[in-house]
Formats: C-alpha cells, sequence, structure tokens
C-alpha cells in the first residue's frame, strides 16, 4: 500500500465543487431522466447540492464535515429516490472520514464500501438494472484494484474515475430493473440512466478533487 | 398551456398553504414541518394513527384526505416526487397517540425507501409502526408479479377503510389487517387522452399523439399497455371494465364500490358519460354497486384522462367505508 493521502480538513471544498457541477447539469440530467422517467432528476438533484453548497458557504468545514451536510439536506429536503440514496451514501462516507485528518487509499476504500452498504440498505437494486450502482460498484472495484496492484493513490484515482464514466455508459445498453422507468421494459434501452450520470459526475468530480490534493507523507 | 403559477419552484409550499388556509376546520399546518399536513382531530390518545404521504400534483390526493376518521396526518413531497424521510417520520409522530401508526401509502421505489427509513427512525422514538402497500394498477405489473404493481386511486377506499376502522378503537393489527384486505380488494386502471408537464421542467414528458390514447396509463404518465386510436367513450369505458374486472375476477353477486376520477383535465361531464356504460357493465357481470364516486379524486397535474378503481366489498368493508368521516376531498 502506497502511503499517499489528503487532507481532510482542507478538502471540503470538493462537496461545494461537486455542487457546482451538478447544478451546472441541472438542464442536462432532466433531460436524460425525461427520456424514461419524468425528467425532474436535474431539477431535484440541482435543489439539494444547491441548497447544501449555500450552507458550507462560509468555507470552514472539512471533507468529512461537507459530506455529512450534504447528506442531512439530501434526506430531510429532496425526498424522491435520490434523496435517501445518495443521502445515506454521503452520510455513510462521512462517518468513514470524519474523524481521520489525512485520507490515505485505505481510508478512501472504506469510505466507499460503507456508501455502497449504505445505497444497499435503502435501496433493492443489484448491478446491471440500470441504476447509479452501474456507476458506483464498477468505480469501487477499479479503486481496490488498482490498489491491489500496487498503483499509485493518484493512479488509482484515474482507474476509479474511468471506470465510474465507462460504467455510466454502460447504462445505455440496459433495461431498467427497478424505478419509474422499469415499467417501460424494453422500451428503457438505448439511453442513459439519469441517476448513473449524475453518480459518474459525483465521483469524478471526488476523485479529481481528492488528486489536487494528494501529497506524500511529511 | 397558461397556469396559476408564482414561482414554479415555490409550486408545492404556495399549493399546500392555500389548501390549509381553505380547510381551517379539518386540518392545520405541522409546526415541525412544512410539507406535514395534520387532522385537527389529531393525534387521539389511544387511537392508531393512520398517515399516509406522496408527491404533489395528485390533489386532492393525499392531503385532501386528512381528517376526521380519516388519514391523521400526511407528508408531502415535490411534484410527482416522494416525500423525504423526514417528512414521513414527522407525520408519524404527529399522528402518533400511544397506540401505534399506520402507513398506508403506494407501490413507487422512493415511497418504499423514504417509508422504510422513517419506521426506523419512527422506532428509535419508541413508536411502532406497521405499512400496507398499495398495488391496485392492474396494468402496471401482470397478475403473477402484483407485488410490482403501483398504488392509484384504490387508495382512497384504502385510507377509508383504515381510518374507519382506527376511529373504530381498532388494534394495530386489526387496522393494518383491514386495510390489506381493502387494498387486496382494489383494482384500478387509467386511460390517457393527453400529457401533463412539470412547471420547472417546462414541457410534456411524454407524449400522447392527437387521435391516440394510452390504455393502463399511470399516475405519472407511465406507460401503459398500449397505445391505441382514440374510441368512444363508450368503448373505452367498456375497455376499462373489461381490463378491471377480468383481473379481479369476482363472483357474481359480489358487492362493489366504483371510484371514478378524472386525471385533472377531463370535464366531469365526460366523467359522467364514462359511468354511463360502466354501470351497465359491472351490472352485466352480476355485480352489485354499492356506492358510486364520481369526480377529481385523484389527479396527475393537467392530465387528460380517467381511472376506474372497483373494490369489492364484504360487510365489514361496507360498514366501515359508510362510516362517518369528513376530509376536504370528501365532504
Amino acid at each position: 500500500m502506497n502511503m499517499q493521502s489528503f487532507s481532510n480538513s482542507a478538502s471540503g471544498a470538493i462537496v461545494t465543487r461537486m455542487a457546482e457541477r451538478i447544478v451546472e447539469n441541472r438542464a442536462y440530467l432532466s433531460e436524460i431522466d425525461g427520456k424514461i422517467g419524468d425528467g425532474d432528476h436535474g431539477v431535484n438533484m440541482a435543489k439539494g447540492f444547491g441548497m447544501a453548497a449555500e450552507r458550507l458557504k462560509d468555507g470552514n468545514a472539512g471533507l468529512g464535515e461537507a459530506m455529512n451536510t450534504l447528506g442531512d439536506v439530501l434526506m430531510s429536503e429532496i425526498g424522491g429516490s435520490m434523496g435517501p440514496l445518495y443521502g445515506m451514501m454521503f452520510t455513510e462516507f462521512s462517518e468513514v472520514i470524519e474523524d481521520k485528518e489525512q485520507i490515505d487509499p485505505a481510508t478512501f476504500s472504506a469510505m466507499l464500501h460503507k456508501g455502497l452498504a449504505g445505497i444497499q440498505e435503502v435501496g433493492s437494486a443489484k448491478v446491471g438494472d440500470k441504476t447509479l450502482l452501474d456507476t458506483f460498484v464498477p468505480a469501487l472495484e477499479a479503486f481496490d484494484a488498482a490498489n491491489a496492484d500496487g498503483k499509485s493513490f493518484g493512479e488509482a484515482l484515474d482507474a476509479f474515475s474511468a471506470a465510474a464514466e465507462k460504467g455510466r455508459d454502460s447504462t445505455i445498453d440496459m433495461v431498467a430493473k427497478i424505478g419509474r422507468a422499469s415499467r417501460l421494459g424494453e422500451r428503457s434501452r438505448g439511453v442513459l440512466d439519469a441517476g448513473a450520470t449524475s453518480c459518474a459526475i459525483i465521483l469524478t468530480t471526488l476523485a479529481e478533487g481528492a488528486k489536487e490534493n494528494l501529497a506524500e507523507p511529511a | 398551456m397558461q397556469r396559476f403559477i408564482n414561482n414554479p419552484d415555490d409550486v408545492v409550499d404556495d399549493s399546500v398553504r392555500g389548501f390549509v388556509k381553505a380547510h381551517k376546520d379539518l386540518v392545520r399546518l405541522s409546526e415541525k414541518n412544512r410539507r406535514v399536513v395534520v387532522s385537527t382531530a389529531a393525534p387521539v390518545k389511544g387511537k392508531v394513527g393512520v398517515i399516509t404521504g406522496g408527491g404533489s400534483g395528485h390533489e386532492p390526493a393525499f392531503v385532501g384526505y386528512t381528517g376526521r376518521n380519516m388519514l391523521d396526518a400526511v407528508a408531502i413531497g415535490e411534484l410527482f416526487s416522494s416525500p423525504t424521510a423526514k417528512s414521513f417520520h414527522d407525520a408519524i409522530k404527529e399522528a402518533d397517540g400511544g397506540a401505534g401508526v399506520i402507513c398506508l401509502y403506494g407501490n413507487y421505489a422512493g415511497d418504499n425507501m423514504n417509508v422504510k427509513m422513517a419506521v426506523k427512525l419512527a422506532a428509535k422514538d419508541g413508536i411502532e409502526v406497521a405499512t400496507v402497500v398499495a398495488n391496485d394498477d392492474v396494468c402496471s405489473a401482470g397478475p403473477e408479479e402484483r407485488d410490482r404493481r403501483r398504488g392509484v386511486a384504490g387508495e382512497i377506499f384504502m385510507w377509508k377503510i383504515g381510518g374507519a376502522k382506527a376511529a373504530s378503537g381498532a388494534s394495530l393489527e386489526e387496522v393494518r389487517a383491514v386495510s390489506q384486505k381493502a387494498i387486496d380488494n382494489c383494482r384500478s386502471i387509467g386511460v390517457g387522452l393527453g400529457p401533463c408537464t412539470l412547471p420547472a421542467v417546462g414541457h410534456p414528458n411524454f407524449t400522447i399523439e392527437p387521435g391516440t390514447m394510452e390504455v393502463g396509463i399511470g399516475h405519472h404518465g407511465e406507460p401503459g399497455i398500449r397505445v391505441e386510436p382514440l374510441k368512444t367513450a363508450a368503448e373505452v369505458a367498456r375497455d376499462m371494465c373489461k381490463i378491471v374486472l377480468d383481473d379481479h375476477n369476482l363472483a357474481e353477486g359480489t358487492e362493489v364500490a366504483v371510484l371514478v376520477s378524472g386525471l385533472g383535465a377531463t370535464p366531469l361531464n365526460e366523467l359522467y358519460i364514462l359511468n354511463d356504460t360502466m354501470e351497465e357493465e359491472i351490472t352485466a357481470r352480476g355485480l352489485t354497486i354499492h356506492r358510486t364516486f364520481i369526480g377529481n379524486y385523484f389527479t396527475s397535474l393537467e392530465m387528460v384522462g380517467a381511472t376506474l378503481t372497483v373494490v369489492a366489498l364484504d360487510e365489514e368493508l361496507k360498514s366501515l367505508l359508510d362510516a362517518d368521516a369528513s376530509c376536504p376531498a370528501m365532504l
């Protein structure tokens, strides 16, 4: 295991950047959701992430605390399916890292696993059902595999982002098995899943921010 | 289309405020949560609390069924989007009279998740919560997959019957059992003639070509089982009855209640035209209609279309359906 890490307390801005990306993609996420869902994914996500960014604007929160704020806002203000799923994910992420000063690859991996467990506790989707898990699970697996291969933290984060994007794109050819789009059966094939797409935005922004803040141990 | 809106982002809060102002005698806004409406009679000490929750845009559902001997509290979501777990949890707390709370809600992914989390939160408060999930929409999944079917207007019968049972002083388990029986005895179908638009999205999120109709459409425009050329009201009414009653498979002589609801932009006049044929079709199967409800009971914004719900009644369900109650949607 390599020794690189990034600072928890200095990385709260990653969550603000995530919120910016989600808000920028408000119309796009709603548009892809509208093809097989009811077209409000971007609206609801932008509302929740925007609200969290507003609460974090003094910039004092570290990554763990910022994730906890975001998780709280999503669970208490957003509802729908994405409120509880992303709400649990960020709350669980935060639990793993909140009392860590430095986040190393082992902590980052533990955070991802805890977040996945949180998602699976509230939802019942599996990989291949055309949901955000099709982005999340391959990304997590790629990160763990890169670590096992002795790659640097930065390389593992690159592998994580690439797998997230590939996972997102894999949903195009899937038939939805869960949620509103599942009622469409075959008619749900041929378009991206909106949750998988927002999940890729979240994970790649997380990796990008973590990578920028990487430092060798002093 | 022209609409009465201030700001698309404020539609839910503006509407809830207007609702509460109109029906102060029956409902109030929760002091804990601006997305929870509570019966002025709640909580009743020693009575099982009865709650539901769902997305907005279906008015008078869900809020309109809050009232005396009906729902004690209702959690309110964004348009077509499940309420938060926090709102369900606050509704549970508002309804809690110390005898447990039942949550009677519809089978949608978001509602399932948020209710599950709310039940956990309530358990930490020491409130016992039972749930019944409505799945009366025949066209949303085959008969072998009833647990995947969505909940639609049959929920109204489930609320009325569950609310009356709770008001009679029954235990949580008794309220759960009769609410489950009520929804098990319901079958519904929707037919859509025109789509609806979420104000913040700004364009219809599905299309129904002029001259066609979507048979089996869901309450958010979920596609049905077939798209076909628009037929006469009598033909559509016969098709709706056939789909509902074939799935229901009731014995001759069964008593039923019938609910025909507009989806938002269909005039009552046309609902009566549909019912003219529906009444004949239902009685032709040897069923006896105990009561018929015609109106905008469970809508989908400005969707053009109608739903039919048939609930089979036994003596218990009949007396609970007829029991005294008052709520804004069924005055």
